[in-house]
């Protein structure tokens, strides 16, 4: 028996664990071998078209206007800090889009699953037209076929609440910052910490005496407070209203036609997608689940809050974390419109100094590292909700 | 006892259009109140939709109807396109003859859609072609009816592949080459998308076999690949294969335009279809590979007939729903320069003649593009009950 488990003349060609040995080795040659040939035809092109692989030249001058950007910016700015700029405009419609893309979502696929055949339909409609064509359209029909053509500022269209809209964008009430808005901020954070001790320490002694948890409530409670009492006494905000003045609005915040597009274009696609994901959520959870959970006394209330919600949160985060990255990887379709994202600057600092392979390098990298950052939250919210196995 | 001497009031209606409107729209005061608001909403859409499609200016599609169908191919080649569409129409016809079922659905829609577009005020030939195409179908489906030639439509349609593809490029003497910077319209887009789908299917299934290899080097290789592609959005992928492409090859090699952003659709689909295959490969059950390795199949033998069938079986939903969203990216080249529908679309906008128009051209595209991702996506949902995939 002992020759069969372990033959001594198995020659080398026919061993499985040099075979496989091999084989590895064989693949990283082969890997190597083109990445080499690759480099290789990259350098000599480098070469040819007279320019070499370095990174200097995000220190030099950008010279190129930005319609807008958060942080001053003018053309005496360098390619980096424009480089930056991009990325703090596509973070700034990737971060509204995906709060407003939830809520539109959350809503249309509860009403997807109404009684009301009538809402159901409706919500119906709008998950088939807007997810079977293309966003590049939906975006280029919302820019240049409906905000473009809307009237001149002058003849806005008023809104409820001060809400102007026009062929110049979208003005909305905002605030301004007093000096003591820093000090708010101070109380505010400290009032946040107050909030998490609340949570962490006094709520877990409640939760074991009255079995049921309270303490969320209680923490986002004390945290409210101690924000809008401070806020009453320091006053930090001036509300400003958008008035018209001649030619412009003065006051408020101005949103540009191509923020407010691409924002909206975002939002009603992934909205869509969105809502077939809650809609599969709330429907994997079984019917028994939730008339169990009655007949065990739990109220109504009590019964969504506490199974049927964490039963569908577990089926809907995964593919929800999967529109999150597509909305903000799609938001470089910004550059189809004008918007000055980050891929809209990359490609301008591309078709400016030529240097080809850097700027790739440097756009994969930035959307990368957020795709990264979007995938660690929300493998981190994911861990909270997932089930617990024995 | 009392319940007995008072006269009920007779139970509400629950058949006939008032029952069906007491019971779906006004069940409660809530609902009632829902149902008004989403009404007044809808006319509201309707109203506009409906201004805006008859105070429209439809000139501007039908002029420029051969530029959205085939873009600058060249008029007295048009003729091949026409030939390739028979021909699929006679591959259709032939399918619902050989396989029924969801077949029959598709051939008549197309079919159907023949028809209308036959009725429409097109020169003669035109329709005459159109009413040809409908009958290619049905003998398509005579043949392959009475034949019962499963095998042999199949292996026709793998061969209208490479086919299609001379007939539109061409071949050196007998069919002057068209080159495919010429390609445009529909036309392109479909040439994209089919390429897209087909190369992109066996990388798929590579990739999700080999990050579930033993192997770690091609493990990781396969993993890293996936991530990083999935990681960044495809325009980059497209932005970098237009302008990088040729940096990477030696000077000598020079890869058209179109075939280099069909390489860029390829890589990205890849990715994310490799990670739609992983999800069918650990659907199937160890004891599957382990039952086969008894019976002394060798590994590629058990990937090939125990494995994978039933993998790609589990996932052909999601499989449709890539390849949906596939469809919908090739818009996206309009954004690196070629002239598929929307990038036709784009430079109509802009003729002297019809400016300030986008409003008529977006949404006539969006039709297309609807009507296309809409009919793939039933048609996924059909078969997926017809397989039964999820009942077992």
């Amino acid at each position: 028996m002992a020759s069969l488990s372990r033959s001594p003349a198995v020659p080398l060609w026919r061993d499985v664990r040099v075979l496989r040995i091999a084989a590895q080795i064989i693949f990283i040659a082969v890997v190597l071998l083109v990445g080499w040939w690759f480099a290789d035809n990259m350098s000599r092109g480098l070469t040819r078209m007279g320019s070499k692989f370095s990174f200097d030249f995000l220190q030099s001058a950008a010279s190129f206007a930005l319609a807008e950007s958060p942080i001053p910016y003018d053309t005496d700015k360098s390619y980096g800090y424009a480089f930056v700029v991009g990325a703090l405009n596509t973070l700034r419609v990737a971060v509204v889009g995906i709060v407003l893309a939830s809520l539109l979502g959350l809503l249309m696929g509860i009403a997807r699953l109404s009684s009301n055949w009538l809402l159901a339909n409706l919500a119906r409609v709008y998950v088939e037209a807007f997810r079977n064509t293309p966003l590049l359209i939906q975006l280029l029909f919302w820019y240049l076929a409906v905000i473009l053509k809307l009237p001149a500022v002058r003849q806005s269209i008023e809104l409820p609440g001060s809400v102007f809209l026009n062929n110049r964008g979208l003005t909305v009430p905002w605030f301004e910052t007093k000096d003591s808005f820093t000090t708010w901020l101070l109380t505010a954070c400290a009032g946040l910490v107050v909030g998490i001790v609340l949570y962490e320490l006094v709520g877990r002694r409640w939760q074991a005496e009255r079995h049921l948890s309270q303490r969320v409530l209680w923490a986002a409670l004390s945290v409210l407070a101690v924000a809008s009492v401070s806020a009453i006494v320091l006053d930090p905000f001036t509300p400003t209203v958008p008035t018209l003045q001649g030619f412009n609005f003065n006051g408020g915040l101005s949103l540009s036609p191509e923020y407010v597009a691409l924002l909206f274009g975002l939002v009603m696609y992934t909205g869509a997608f969105i809502a077939e994901i809650v809609r599969a959520g709330i429907l994997a959870v079984p019917r028994g689940v939730n008339e169990a959970s009655r007949a065990l006394g739990l109220s109504y209330a009590q019964t969504l809050r506490l199974v049927t919600v964490p039963l569908a949160l577990r089926v809907i985060i995964p593919p929800l974390t999967n529109q999150y990255l597509n909305l903000t990887k799609n938001s470089s379709l910004a550059v189809a419109i004008g918007y000055a994202d980050l891929f809209y600057v990359s490609s301008t600092i591309f078709n400016q100094t030529g240097q080809t392979v850097q700027v790739i390098v440097l756009v994969m990298g930035a959307y990368l590292l957020m795709s990264l950052t979007i995938s660690v939250v929300m493998n981190f919210v994911n861990a909270r909700f997932k089930l617990i196995e024995r | 006892m009392s319940i007995l001497t008072e006269t009920l009031r007779p139970p509400a209606v629950s058949i006939g259009v008032l029952g069906w409107l007491r019971k779906n729209l006004f069940s409660t005061w809530y609902n009632a109140l829902l149902s008004v608001l989403v009404l007044w909403l809808v006319a509201i859409v309707a109203t506009t939709l409906w201004n805006a499609i008859t105070t429209a200016n439809w000139n501007v599609v039908t002029v420029n109807l051969r530029l959205f169908m085939i873009g600058r191919y060249p008029l007295e080649q048009a003729w091949r396109v026409q030939v390739v569409v028979s021909m699929l129409s006679l591959l259709i016809g032939a399918s619902w003859g050989a396989w029924r079922g969801i077949m029959r659905t598709v051939a008549v829609g197309i079919g159907a859609l023949f028809l209308t577009l036959a009725l429409l005020p097109f020169e003669l030939n035109t329709r005459l072609w159109l009413a040809a195409n409908i009958a290619l179908i049905g003998a398509g489906f005579g043949v392959a009816y009475v034949m019962r030639a499963r095998r042999l439509v199949t292996l026709a349609w793998l061969a209208s592949l490479p086919l299609t593809a001379v007939l539109l490029y061409g071949v050196a003497d007998a069919l002057p080459t068209v080159p495919t910077d010429l390609w445009g319209g529909l036309l392109l887009t479909f040439t994209l998308a089919v390429s897209g789908i087909v190369l992109s299917f066996p990388l798929g299934v590579a990739l999700a076999v080999g990050r579930q290899s033993s192997y770690p080097v091609m493990r990781v290789f396969c993993t890293l690949f996936i991530e990083i592609i999935r990681g960044v959005p495809l325009i980059t992928i497209l932005f970098m294969m237009q302008i990088m492409l040729q940096l990477f090859l030696p000077e000598s090699i020079s890869v058209e335009r179109v075939v280099r952003v069909i390489i860029g659709f390829t890589i990205f689909t890849a990715a994310y279809l490799a990670e739609v295959v992983r999800g069918g490969l650990q659907s199937v059950g160890r004891g599957q590979s382990e039952a086969a390795k008894a019976l002394a199949l060798n590994s590629l033998q058990i990937l090939w007939f125990i494995v994978l069938p039933q993998a790609l079986r589990a996932v052909i939903p999601a499989l449709v729903g890539q390849f949906i969203s596939l469809f919908k990216d090739t818009s996206l080249v309009a954004i690196v320069g070629l002239i598929e529908l929307t990038g036709i679309a784009n430079a109509v906008v802009q003729q002297q003649a019809f400016l300030g128009l986008q409003r008529e051209v977006y949404l006539f595209i969006a039709a297309i593009y609807f009507v296309c991702a809409f009919s793939m996506s039933w048609a996924s949902r059909r078969l997926e009950r017809t397989l039964g995939v999820g009942e077992r």
